[in-house]
């Protein structure tokens, strides 16, 4: 059966999106447009799926979300706020508020799982003592609590995997951006993961998905955004 | 440092906790933040590591430039030291011979160079000022002339000027009304002569070195905080993927520069200390070696030129701050060009 999520795609009353999008267009450099004319919304609290071939764009979209890329045209607002000449404090404002697992982990070699897990916090300017507590419980529960002196490359795929969705998460940041978060564990373990994403997602995060694993987006009734030739559609 | 395997006991205490993780995998995954008075001092493995350097420190990079650092601090710091004792020998020298002044008189025929000798010597006593006033002899007078004629020489044919020396008060004293009245009362006989072309000559050439000295210390900071920007940049560059992911958890480039500056900052006091310690062992040395050759001539010369090779509270200190502003140009230029290549 599949569980429910929070699938609203309409905006309650005077509430902004968290992510807003109005034609945008995205190419690198001179070569052929990877996104053209991409609009949508993605509303507090809701969660979706972002699915397409590979090479579709997904990434691209997912960056430009993550402000890491800037759109060729149209306009991408980020928490209400329009992107194109942020200063750099504003920028690193609005990245506090997400959470992003990455689909090469992007985990830093030279420190252990859990210094990796708590780098969210430790950018803050937390003290170690101030956080320890959450970063272990996290660590235990996504099962990584044997191994959080570890440093990444002894680590296999889904533990890298494990570490980087504990690292997106150990914030609790208002948007999570996950790229292929399943790809590297076994069905369980990916389900267990999945329901640590709908947990969130019930405790106020909104959530953005991209995978092509359907046997993933049929175990939950959600929104699915498909990419592909460049234009994306909302599939409810 | 890499992959802390943990002690027996922490690895015991590790699978205990793993044991209780994997009974409560089923329960909600994320709780409720704790209130903030539980958190903190959870069991941990007692070796794990908590706040390593976000910037990796490469062994081999960070070797080289902390060696440029020490061999440029060590050079600055010898050019600081040796400009501090030739500042202090002239000090020295200036001091002694300020505090003397030469009345110098010639002889000249028709008059009696005893009663001219006299006559300065009863002006000097009378000026006030001047502490102690001695004539020198005839035979004294002779026997100055000795190191440039060679001795047993007859010099009664020679006009020999005599000389009177002044040894002043401490507080200076005004000599004109002394040159006046010697100018009066022997004309084109008697000569004051203070020393002050040789003082300026000697202060001339003291400063011209101190100020050699300090420039040379200035350009290889420069040189130490060139060094640096290029390392910075290539510790940059190197660890792009580092810095994008701090952008991405939040980092802003104002924490991502001070990571740089911490890790360089520690180079540089490592170059620092490393710099001015040998400097100092090295004026340590030279002072030794200077004490040993001191019975030898050579050892005069030297001794009478630097002093004995000591360079003195105020030297050590100098060479000791020059390896703390080596290491904090190295901090403070890995900042601002982390800054700059973030903008």
């Amino acid at each position: 059966m599949a569980d429910r999520v929070n699938t609203q795609s309409l905006l309650t009353g005077a509430e902004e999106p968290v992510v807003q999008f109005e034609s945008v267009g995205m190419r690198y450099g001179l070569g052929p447009e990877v996104l053209s004319d991409v609009s949508f919304q993605i509303a507090p609290r809701s969660f979706q799926f972002l699915t397409g071939p590979s090479g579709a764009g997904k990434t691209t979209l997912l960056r430009l979300i993550l402000l890491s890329v800037r759109p060729t045209r149209g306009l991408v607002s980020v928490f209400g706020e329009e992107v194109s000449g942020i200063s750099s404090e504003a920028l690193t404002n609005l990245r506090r508020r997400m959470g992003v697992v990455f689909q090469d982990f992007r985990l830093l070699d030279h420190l252990t799982t859990y210094e990796n897990v708590a780098l969210p916090l430790r950018v803050q300017g937390r003290s170690e003592t101030s956080y320890r507590a959450e970063v272990v419980e996290l660590l235990r529960w996504v099962g990584l609590g044997e191994r959080m002196h570890v440093l990444p490359p002894l680590l296999s795929g889904g533990e890298k995997q494990r570490a980087a969705i504990a690292r997106a998460l150990i914030a609790r940041p208002e948007l999570l951006l996950a790229d292929e978060p399943t790809g590297n564990v076994d069905p369980g373990l990916g389900r267990r993961l999945l329901r640590l994403f709908i947990e969130l997602n019930r405790l106020g995060t909104s959530v953005l998905i991209a995978t092509h694993d359907f046997g993933l987006m049929d175990l939950v009734d959600a929104r699915r955004f498909v990419l592909g030739d460049g234009r994306l559609t909302v599939e409810a | 440092m890499m992959g802390e395997t943990g002690s027996p006991t922490a690895k015991a205490q590790a699978s205990s906790q793993a044991g209780a993780q994997a009974r409560a995998g089923d329960r909600p995954p994320v709780k409720p933040p704790a209130p903030p008075e539980s958190r903190g001092g959870g069991p941990l493995p007692p070796t794990l590591r908590r706040n390593a350097p976000l910037v990796p420190t490469d062994s081999a990079a960070s070797r080289a430039l902390a060696a440029v650092i020490a061999i440029l601090t060590f050079l600055a710091a010898l050019c600081a030291g040796a400009a501090e004792i030739v500042a202090s020998s002239a000090v020295q020298w200036q001091g002694t011979v300020a505090q003397e002044v030469t009345i110098q008189v010639r002889p000249s025929p028709g008059r009696d160079i005893d009663a001219d000798v006299a006559r300065a010597e009863g002006l000097a006593k009378a000026t006030p000022g001047i502490s102690a006033v001695r004539v020198f002899t005839k035979a004294e007078a002779e026997r100055l002339l000795e190191p440039w004629l060679g001795s047993g020489l007859d010099l009664s044919d020679l006009p020999v000027p005599r000389l009177v020396t002044l040894k002043l008060a401490e507080t200076t004293p005004d000599l004109k009304p002394l040159r006046a009245s010697l100018t009066e009362a022997l004309p084109g006989v008697a000569s004051l002569d203070d020393h002050a072309l040789w003082l300026r000559r000697l202060s001339t050439a003291a400063n011209t070195f101190v100020g050699v000295g300090v420039g040379i210390v200035v350009l290889v900071l420069v040189a130490t905080g060139l060094a640096v920007v290029f390392a910075t940049r290539g510790a940059m560059a190197g660890n792009r993927e580092v810095v994008e992911v701090l952008h991405f958890v939040g980092a802003n480039d104002d924490f991502i520069a001070r990571a740089f500056q911490r890790r360089f900052f520690g180079l540089g006091l490592r170059g620092g200390i490393i710099g001015s310690g040998a400097a100092i062992a090295a004026f340590a040395l030279a002072g030794l070696v200077a004490r040993n050759w001191r019975s030898g001539p050579a050892g005069e010369e030297i001794e009478a030129l630097f002093g004995a090779f000591h360079i003195g509270w105020r030297g050590y200190a100098a060479v000791l701050l020059i390896g703390v502003i080596a290491s904090v140009v190295t901090g403070i230029v890995s900042r601002l060009t982390v800054r700059r290549f973030l903008s």
